[in-house]
């Protein structure tokens, strides 16, 4: 196990250096000047070349992604052109935290859910339950989480005016985002622990279950759920990067103060080092959640580790 | 052959069919037979004849509502199984009745350890405290022959080989001290040097425990080794039920005839062709009409074609499903021979 | 035996890379097939037999080089196959061919016999027009005792014995020198098989094929080869005529293979059994000096430090063990360790 840990570890190194060098090269690639971006559109040529000195942008490509990992590494992603505060700062102060909170909330709705609905299915195949539930699941994959969002406020905040409408201030605030991020994931788990179910309740060993009297309860939560999660698992690790993309989407709507909106309003104020920053620090958060997940997935299904 | 109160098993009519797209498929067609308290009954016969299908339905193990009993009772110690609610069915599986399955590869919970896996059963039937279970299975571990059983419950099926598997299976199947353990080709998938262990495993258990057994197999050399006494079945049918002598040595039915001829020995020298039984089985949904060997059946007459035999019992206890061994036959070959 | 064998197989070896380690190195390798070798001469049949995992594939395999083997020589009618290029080599398989054990998963479900047969010859460029090759197809088929009228038919219309047919006739259809058939029949009920096996039988008279038979099932064996070779964890432990193998075998290990087999003799009085305890150990650390002895009845001192090698004890009877390297020895007399 130990050493799996470790080779899985190290597996992220080849992977971190293709975020950051994505992150940094994106700078150079988009069309413009960043310098000239940076220093506003209405300075001159002097200042523009004073903010190309300051950015270090005259130095070779490989100095300045050199340099700018090694800041990174050391908490340093550069310093925000709007609020003119770090951009570490910005992130770790509050927004990221409350994305955080979306997106896990959003995961444990879409985890419980979506196994809730799958065993059922699963274990009333054709039924009326399952019929009805995998046509609500498939509604749930292919709803726009925008469209979720807004006709969630229009139902449940504007018409029966249960929940606020915008803001992340109390649990109600936070009941309708979470629903709306989590619905996607809830669906997607859904169907997958539907078909891993219906595949494992197949196999030999069930039948074994059976022969020796488990009840058909034990059967199904002891026997079949525990090897029909070992897909499941990395469904959900692949999840929690959907979950981050439609953090965006969903802070907007509910005008939550997240990290995805930090994005957007970076976006829109040409804030670089901003948007830089947001998108590493969630494509890190990214990578250590499916190492997490892959770690996970080993202690499920012991019989990968002897490999 | 036997009076009726010493059986621990009577079978009467047995059938069981699945539902298809494509129509019914009567995989066990009106099976009789029955199992003698502490014997051993073997079950062999072509693949797709209804050997497991029929020990599948003795513990009504069959998934529904693709496969369904739909005729038939099954006698346990004197009372019908088919009349059994659920929960009182699942107190007699892995209890009174026990079963082994082929596949030891894949008829273990790859997720839970060997000791789990067999202390399930004991704490199921037996109430017995998670500890007590535990001891009892590594008990249960000795008993089949594994060594250092302390360290092998802890492990997980992958980390056992294939003959180490189907002694565990064992060991799930014997927790409980069971009156009936039906075991569907226990040693099919294992080298012939493990199977050997195992099958001298499984009649020194039978005999410490008086166990009764019912062992499927397509192997005439195991039942030859472990039966008293043979069922050969036939596209759902038995054709012939025999005392193991007699199947081996000097069978009736032409369908057994046509099979131990065509079995390659070791132990025999060959020159030129092995004796065949020409042609194959007949698909499920386009059985004959009459005998059901008859497309196959070097000695099929006309009567056979259009008439199914029934299972008669011979003088000596036997018995066959074949036309040659009714009055029917002989009759007709005197009107033959009189005719010319 | 003055005359050239058709397959000459010389030391050799397959062994499987085995990765771990942080960094996922090479740490170890399983031997599969380790340094074996044996000669097949032209019309006769040999099968090898042996436990699974013993590395009866793995040798069918290499030969025809879809594993490329560690080391060795594959000489097939004088030529060197592991010498050869790609090109050649693909020219040579249309000599050498392989029936394996399941017959439905090597042939395409969506190409009709037909198809897959005309495929094979396409390949090698048999037959010049379609309607010379539909020809050729249907005697094939007709051979193996297939009727022309099913020659459009898709393999899930098939049996399972004529879609091993039909894996025969595709193996036939470029006239090929050499068959290996890997476990051709072991899938069939015995009432199918004998009729695969006796049509096996009658294509090597009409063709003078040459069969390399893997299996299992020492019926079988002994009812179809003329020679047979005994495996164990990766090495010959004995190579004989097939009557010498059954009526006198001289290698422990085949001894204990033999007696292990459930009989359906019922006269015959029971016979004194070996039962080797234990597994067969595995391939990745096998035991020093002779592979057996961690299970060998009659296990000596030197057993588990010199490795014995193939000796010849009679006329066409080689055996690798220490015991009988002064020639066969009479088991009966032989005290077995407990
Ligand atoms: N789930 C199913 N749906 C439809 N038909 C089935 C199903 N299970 C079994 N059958 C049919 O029932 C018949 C008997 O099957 P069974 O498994 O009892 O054969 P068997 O004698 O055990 O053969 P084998 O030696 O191959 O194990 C076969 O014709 C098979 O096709
Ligand atoms: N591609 C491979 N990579 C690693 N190991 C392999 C590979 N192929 C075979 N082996 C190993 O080599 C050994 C010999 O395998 P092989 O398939 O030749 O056995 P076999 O004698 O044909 O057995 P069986 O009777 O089960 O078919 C086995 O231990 C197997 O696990
Ligand atoms: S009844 Fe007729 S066809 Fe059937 S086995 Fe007897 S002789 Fe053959
Ligand atoms: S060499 Fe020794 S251990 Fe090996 S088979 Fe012969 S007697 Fe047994
Ligand atoms: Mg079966
Ligand atoms: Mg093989």
């Amino acid at each position: 196990m130990l050493t799996f840990i470790i080779r899985r570890f190290l597996q992220i190194i080849p992977v971190m250096i293709g975020v950051t060098l994505a992150v940094f090269l994106m700078m150079h690639l988009i069309p413009g000047d960043p310098a000239q971006i940076m220093a506003g559109e209405r300075a001159d040529e002097a200042q523009v070349e004073q903010m190309r000195e300051n950015l270090g942008l005259n130095d070779p490509l490989h100095e300045q992604y050199l340099r700018y990992v090694g800041n990174a590494i050391q908490g340093d992603l550069g310093t925000s052109i709007r609020t003119n505060r770090p951009v570490v700062n910005e992130i770790f102060d509050s927004r990221i935290w409350i994305t955080i909170e979306l997106a896990f909330w959003g995961t444990v709705l879409a985890v419980i859910f979506g196994l809730i609905a799958g065993i059922i299915s699963a274990t009333r195949k054709y039924s009326f339950a399952d019929v009805s539930l995998m046509i609500v699941a498939l509604f749930g994959m292919s709803m726009p989480n925008f469209w979720l969002g807004i006709m969630l406020i229009y139902f449940f905040s504007v018409n029966l005016g249960w929940f606020p409408i915008v803001g992340w201030e109390s649990w109600k605030h936070m009941v309708l985002p979470v629903i709306t991020i989590g619905s996607g994931g809830a669906a997607i788990i859904a169907r997958m622990t539907r078909s891993s179910m219906l595949e494992v309740l197949d196999n030999d060993y069930i039948r074994t279950a059976h022969a020796k009297g488990v009840s058909e309860r034990l059967v199904v939560y002891k026997h079949a759920l525990r090897n029909a999660l070992i897909p499941v698992v990395t469904v959900v690790g692949l999840q929690f990067g959907t979950l981050l993309g439609g953090a965006v989407i969903t802070e907007t709507v509910f005008a939550v103060n997240g990290i995805g909106r930090l994005v957007v309003d970076a976006i829109k104020a040409r804030d670089f080092p901003m948007v830089q920053g947001a998108i590493l620090v969630c494509a890190v958060a990214f990578v250590l959640v499916n190492f997490l997940v892959d770690i996970a997935y080993r202690l499920i299904n012991k019989r990968i580790d002897l490999n | 052959m036997s009076k009726s109160n010493n059986n621990i098993l009577e079978v009467k009519n047995l059938c069981t069919s699945f539902f298809t797209d494509e129509g019914e498929v009567k995989a066990v067609d009106g099976v009789d037979f029955f199992i003698e308290k502490g014997k051993t009954v073997g079950i062999v016969g072509e693949s797709g004849s209804g050997k497991s299908i029929t020990s599948l339905s003795i513990l009504r193990l069959i998934q529904e509502p693709a496969g369904k009993i739909v005729n038939g009772e099954i006698i346990f110690k004197g009372e019908n199984l088919l009349e059994k609610s659920k929960k009182e069915m699942r107190a007699i599986r892995g209890n009174n009745i026990s079963m082994i399955f082929q596949e030891p590869m894949t008829s273990l919970n790859p997720t839970m350890t060997c000791g789990e896996q067999i202390a399930e059963s004991i704490r199921i039937h037996q109430k017995l405290s998670r500890k007590e279970a535990k001891e009892k299975a590594i008990e249960m571990l000795k008993l089949v022959g594994i060594p250092s059983p302390e360290k092998r419950v802890k492990q997980y099926p992958f980390e056992l080989s294939g003959g180490m598997r189907q002694r565990v299976m064992i060991a799930i199947a014997l927790a409980c001290n069971p009156e009936l353990l039906i075991a569907d080709e226990p040693t099919t998938a294992l080298d012939v040097t493990i199977q050997a262990q195992i099958l001298d495993l499984i009649r020194k258990l039978q005999k410490e425990l008086g166990t009764s057994l019912m062992i499927i197999t397509h192997d005439l050399g195991v039942v030859a080794e472990m039966c008293e006494t043979v069922a050969v079945m036939y596209c759902g049918k038995i054709v012939e039920y025999a005392d193991v002598k007699t199947i081996l040595t000097n069978p009736k039915h032409p369908y057994t005839i046509g099979l131990l001829n065509s079995v390659p020995r070791h132990d025999q020298h060959y020159e030129g062709d092995l004796p065949v039984i020409k042609g194959s089985v007949p698909s499920p949904f386009n059985l004959p009409k009459g005998c059901r060997f008859a497309t196959r059946c070097p000695h099929a007459r006309d009567i056979c074609h259009n008439q199914l035999p029934e299972l008669k019992t011979m003088d000596d206890g036997n018995q066959v499903r074949c036309w040659i061994h009714t009055d029917v036959w002989e009759k007709q070959e005197e009107e033959v021979a009189s005719n010319s | 035996m003055s005359k050239q064998p058709l397959l000459e197989v010389k030391n050799l070896k397959q062994y499987f890379p085995i990765k771990g380690g942080v960094l996922g190195r090479t740490v170890n390798h399983v031997k599969a097939v380790d340094d074996i070798s044996f000669e097949v001469y032209e019309g006769e049949t040999v099968s090898i037999v042996g436990e699974s995992g013993c590395g009866k594939s793995t040798t069918g395999r290499a030969i025809l080089r879809l594993d490329e083997p560690t080391a060795g020589e594959v000489n097939f009618d004088g030529e060197d196959l592991l010498s050869l290029n790609k090109s050649k080599m693909r020219e040579k398989r249309k000599d050498l061919q392989i029936i394996f054990q399941d017959p439905y998963a090597s042939l395409n479900p969506r190409q009709t016999v037909g198809q897959i047969i005309e495929e094979v010859l396409k390949i090698q460029n048999i037959g010049t027009s379609s309607k010379d090759r539909r020809e050729k197809i249907i005697s094939l088929l007709e051979t193996v005792g297939i009727g022309a009228h099913q020659v459009d038919r898709y393999p899930h219309e098939f049996s399972g014995g004529q879609r091993q047919r039909i894996g025969i006739a595709r193996a036939l259809s470029v006239n090929p020198k050499l068959i290996i058939c890997d476990e051709a029949v072991s899938a069939l009920d015995v009432s199918i098989q004998a009729q695969v096996l006796n049509l096996l039988k009658e294509l090597q008279r009409k063709f003078q094929l040459t069969y390399l038979f893997i299996s299992h099932d020492l019926g079988v064996v002994r009812h179809i080869s003329d020679r047979i070779i005994v495996m164990y964890l990766g090495k010959v432990v004995e190579i004989s005529d097939t009557q010498s193998l059954f009526e006198n075998p001289q290698h422990p290990y085949t001894r204990a293979l033999l007696s292990a087999i459930p009989s359906m003799n019922f006269e015959e009085e029971k016979r004194e059994r070996i039962i080797l305890t234990g597994d067969v150990p595995s391939p990745i650390d096998p035991p020093k000096g002779c592979r057996f002895h961690t299970r060998c009845p009659y296990k000596m001192e030197r057993c588990a430090i010199e490795e014995p090698v193939l000796n010849s004890v009679s006329d066409g009877q080689r055996v690798a063990c220490h015991l009988v390297e002064k020639g066969a020895v009479d088991y009966t007399k032989i005290p077995v360790n407990s």
